[in-house]
């Protein structure tokens, strides 16, 4: 009952939406950089929303799948290949055992998720099944995953299901909304300015922590350093060397620089997804208006969800075929790459599809 | 303990799903009571919305959902608060005595601390254990105590590099600060020591040993005491026994 790990990649790490409750404790609370994409990972598999999936950092891992079981591959582009074919992203996808999920060349963005229907089972620490690397907390044994690992998953059936188009996040290079402060006046007019005038590049040390951006020095009115006090997630930190630092889900739980800004909510999923080397620039936006986009982001959820329960999203195909002497109701599912379900007035038959890529795709067959 | 109708405070956003807190700025035990004290009283009040409080030395964060209360509405209930002479005393702080071995392999910058300060080692040891420190907050590690009373004669700057590992229960000191690691990490105090106790513990409620406000003494301990609670600890006793509380 589990997945095994043929190759970790660069850093896969079990997480859930995060550790809640625990700040105060100095325990930060990790989860998806990027949880928009585990939701949706685990909506479209009928999971509760921060079920625990595999967060996958740029080169990928290598898993096979021992038993069936239904995963979704959601967030970045990282090349995903299902038996050496591209597999399809934002979907709900029917694994055998023995299939094998692997990862290729990353095209855009820096971390995907793998969620499986039912989930991943790991045992909850604090109130969480995310993995907290500093700490060795959470997760598989607090630790990133590993050659040999064989991940338990509590497999749970699921259907075919695939995101809309317009629910799929872009991660473009539009500026990220910040609310100013809390430490504005630590800052000059110009140093202000310069902060969100400017294009920041993502350095080669960002982590889980904090995205480290390099760019044109902020000016501090007097000292960057304040006593000490909490901090969260989007914040955007200033050392006295002028250039700014944006806390991730692992930064700690207080600290002692200035802060400019903090990215609003709906933009941090994006923030999570930011690659060394990329051009960032920020855009101020007022209280309400960031209260006003993470609204409008949580009702397209609520809609998504409604949908989903109502069947909208599901994406197997029924067709009738005809013959001279009768109709047949034909069921067909996607399977696994180069395979294909069909059932034939309740019969199932699998079909081997043969250098599908140039002749018949499988959507061309779903749409018959 | 003044009420907190007395005390002044001021709300600023941090974000959009974070409410900062800020009295005066400035680190004090009067300042700390009255952060313990306002928490408190917030944690208590199970204001809607109001996910997580989260206490520093001068200043909170009030973590709340947006979808479920206005900042507005929030800060209120908190103004609130301090009409409420139900909640102006702040829970009684406990004394907790930490045993440590000083010096050897255990606390390698021991030599230079004493160096540092014209004094021997004995003498460092004799400060850093003659002590009783506030904890005004935990952060910057799961469980870390910033402890506040550490006396200027045993000061000394961090290190010019810091070390890409420091043991867990590694008592350090920063400048005028002092600390305890509770768990492995690159850091750049001067290390004098090292704690047998487990100051963080994931797998209990609350996970860390140390809260604010409570007293903590050094206790020095020689190499096989640390060694034999180590010991103990590997058969799972409980180490509370061995600190005398709480």
């Amino acid at each position: 009952m589990s997945i095994e790990v043929l190759d970790p990649g660069l850093l896969t790490t079990v997480q859930d939406l995060g550790r809640a409750g625990y700040e105060r404790y100095g325990v930060p609370p990790a989860g998806a950089a990027d949880p928009y994409a585990l939701r949706l990972g685990n909506l479209l598999l009928g999971n509760e929303e921060g079920e625990a999936g595999l967060e996958v950092t740029l080169l990928g891992p290598t898993l096979r799948f021992e038993e069936d079981c239904w995963i979704a591959i959601t967030g970045a582009d990282l090349g995903a290949r299902w038996n050496g074919v591209e597999a399809p992203l934002w979907e709900a996808l029917p694994m055998r055992a023995g299939d094998r999920l692997s990862f290729g060349t990353p095209r855009s963005g820096v971390r995907a998720y793998v969620t499986v229907a039912g989930g991943v089972a790991v045992t909850p620490v604090l109130s969480s099944r995310s993995t907290y690397l500093r700490a060795k907390l959470g997760g598989l044994d607090g630790r990133a995953l590993k050659t040999g690992d064989r991940l338990r998953i509590r497999a749970m059936p699921a259907r075919h299901r695939r995101l809309p188009a317009k629910f799929v996040p872009m991660y473009d290079s539009s500026p990220f909304h910040v609310v100013l402060g809390p430490q504005e006046e630590r800052f000059t007019q110009e140093g202000i300015h310069t902060f969100l005038s400017s294009a920041y590049e993502v350095r080669p040390d960002s982590d889980r922590m904090g995205v480290r951006l390099e760019g044109p020095r902020i000016r501090h009115a007097g000292a960057a350093d304040i006593i000490s006090e909490p901090v969260c997630t989007g914040a955007i930190q200033v050392p006295a060397g002028g250039e700014p630092i944006v806390l991730l889900v692992d930064r700690q739980t207080t600290g002692g620089y200035a802060k400019i800004g903090t990215v609003i909510s709906a933009d941090l999923p994006r923030l999570g997804q930011v690659m060394p080397g990329d051009q960032l620039t920020f855009a101020a936006c007022t209280l309400a208006e960031a209260h006003r986009r993470l609204r409008e982001r949580e009702a397209g959820v609520s809609e998504l969800r409604k949908s989903i329960a109502a069947g909208g999203l599901d994406c197997r195909r029924t067709l009738q075929v005809s013959t001279p002497t009768r109709t047949y109701a034909v069921e067909i599912d996607r399977q696994a790459a180069g395979r294909v379900s069909v059932r034939v007035d309740g019969t199932a038959y699998d079909v081997a599809v043969e250098a599908q890529r140039n002749r018949v795709p499988p959507d061309a067959g779903e749409q018959g | 303990m003044k009420g907190l109708d007395a005390v002044d405070f001021r709300f600023r956003p941090m974000g959009d799903r974070s409410l900062l807190i800020e009295f005066d700025e400035l680190i004090s035990p009067e300042i700390h009571r009255q952060v313990r004290a306002l928490s408190q009283a917030i944690e208590e009040a199970e204001i809607p919305g109001a996910r997580e409080v989260i206490p520093a030395y001068r200043s909170m964060a009030v973590h709340y959902d947006p979808q479920e209360t206005s900042i507005e509405d929030l800060c209120l209930r908190i103004r609130e608060l301090e009409s409420r002479p139900d909640a102006h005393d702040v829970s009684g702080s406990r004394r907790v005595r930490v045993p440590v071995c000083y010096g050897g392999d255990l606390g390698p910058d021991l030599p230079y601390v004493a160096q540092h300060n014209g004094l021997t080692e004995d003498d460092v040891v004799a400060i850093h254990s003659g002590a009783t420190y506030l904890v005004y907050m935990i952060g910057f590690l799961p469980g870390f105590p910033y402890l506040g009373g550490m006396s200027g004669k045993i000061a000394t700057p961090r290190l010019p590099e810091p070390r890409t590992r420091t043991p867990a229960g590694s008592v350090g000191v920063a400048g005028t600060q002092t600390g305890v690691y509770p768990i492995e990490s690159p850091g750049g105090w001067r290390i004098i020591g090292r704690t047998p106790i487990e100051l963080f513990v994931a797998h209990e409620v609350p996970p860390a040993r140390l809260w604010m406000g409570d007293s903590v003494e050094f206790v020095p301990i020689s190499r096989a005491e640390f060694d034999g609670i180590r010991a103990r600890a590997e058969t799972g006793e409980p180490q509370w026994a061995q600190m005398g509380g709480p």
